[in-house]
């Protein structure tokens, strides 16, 4: 180490002479801050150009009459109309409650399983590494690859799910439609995202359940407590920062949910599944009402945003654990 | 001598909070008051999500905005 510092000036100047004069002179004079921004700079110009910059767009036209189909016609402002609409639409309200019912069960579900098989695979049996590995792999895949198999398994007549669960219960498999009975195919979306997130979920709670110290777990036996109570005394106490964690993440995520649904269902049949970025799609690029969609993007970036405040409140509480 | 603070028991000026935090009112320190703008932003998702009252749901927009913004705020309070 000693040998490295009472080298550097030696290896600063070797690089100082290994610079070419054209760079070295452009350099010369420059601040070691100068130089931070100039190397960081493209990044944030590029995030300005396609975070930013669209952000606030999105914004202003949420005030006025655009369509993107006639780019051309003249643009008038229509100041808060469009979220009044908005806010008073029962279509919307309607789709909103479809959001809710779909992140309400698939974080219920997700939450009570991926505590689960996170408990177990805290137990460390013989091969957990491997079923930690095989649980792990749908979480791995991307939606749109996840929703296009999904799909086929949820064919009633070649579909591998109606089989099993022809099997499991004995009814017919072309009897039922996942994917076309109303009441039905939100499950169908529920199944997938269980089974693709679920493991997210797990990875969480096993970190929380690595994380409480040993010897709480000794205190506990030498107090002859039983396994219950050390589960409701310390496991899930000392966890339940990291639940709730995953549980706000899952929330916010499944809250902007559009890729799965809209390869599955695309918001069918009817509007059963028409979760709200579906149609806040619908809005946009099939009714081209821009500015209206722009209005509800906003609505909906406002909540994200708002649920993401808390995200980030309970993960500095888990770091300052 | 005994009862009398040590020198090294006496606060220093490091000790004693900085001038801005003492007159900050202990009601406006961060902690409540970001658990106040928590708890405003998910009452506003719970009105934007819920069956009941259409009214509420038209309300919420305007409760998540307000408790966004508090948040943002409230998260520059001295501790």
């Amino acid at each position: 180490m000693m040998d490295e510092l009472s080298n550097s000036p030696t290896i600063a100047l070797k690089a100082a002479a290994a610079t070419p004069d054209r760079v070295a002179r452009r350099l010369q004079g420059l601040s070691d801050r100068t130089l931070a921004w100039l190397f960081i700079s493209p990044t944030v110009l590029l995030l300005l150009a396609i975070n930013i910059f669209p952000l606030f767009w999105t914004v202003y036209l949420s005030f006025t009459n655009y369509r993107a189909n006639r780019p051309n016609a003249p643009l008038r402002w229509f100041g808060a109309e469009w979220y009044h609409r908005i806010l008073s639409d029962p279509d919307i309200w309607a789709a909103m409650q479809v959001t809710a019912r779909f992140v309400v069960a698939t974080i219920v579900i997700e939450t009570v399983l991926g505590f689960a098989l996170a408990w177990l695979i805290d137990k460390k049996f013989r091969g957990h590494g491997f079923w930690t590995t095989m649980i792990l792999l749908p979480m791995m895949l991307s939606p749109a690859v996840v929703g296009n198999f999904w799909k086929f398994l949820y064919q009633p007549q070649i579909g591998l799910f109606n089989y099993a669960i022809s099997f499991l219960t004995g009814v017919d498999p072309s009897s039922f439609q996942m994917l076309g009975d109303v009441s039905l195919s939100p499950w169908a979306i529920v199944i997938v995202d269980v089974w693709m997130w679920t493991p997210y979920v797990m990875l969480i709670c096993l970190a929380g359940l690595r994380s409480i110290p040993d010897y709480l777990y000794e205190a506990a036996e030498v107090d002859r407590a039983s396994s219950w109570r050390q589960f409701c005394s310390i496991t899930l106490p000392m966890a339940l920062p990291f639940i709730m964690l995953a549980v706000l993440f899952r929330g916010i995520e499944n809250f902007k949910m559009f890729d799965m649904v809209n390869l599955l269902t695309g918001g069918g049949p009817g509007s059963t599944t028409e979760v709200a970025s579906i149609t806040l799609k619908r809005q946009a690029f099939e009714a081209w009402r821009t500015g209206y969609s722009s209005a509800f993007a906003v609505i909906l970036f406002v909540a994200v945003f708002g649920l993401a405040n808390i995200y980030v409140k309970a993960l500095n509480r888990v770091k300052s654990r | 001598m005994i009862g009398l603070p040590t020198p090294s028991d006496r606060p220093t000026a490091l000790d004693r909070p900085a001038p801005a935090a003492r007159r900050w009112p202990r009601w406006l320190r961060r902690g409540p008051m970001e658990g106040l703008a928590t708890a405003l932003i998910a009452f506003g998702i719970f009105m934007l999500m819920q069956p009941v009252s259409l009214a509420l749901y038209g309300h919420s927009f305007a409760v998540i905005l307000t408790g966004t913004l508090a948040f943002v705020v409230v998260s520059h309070f001295p501790e």
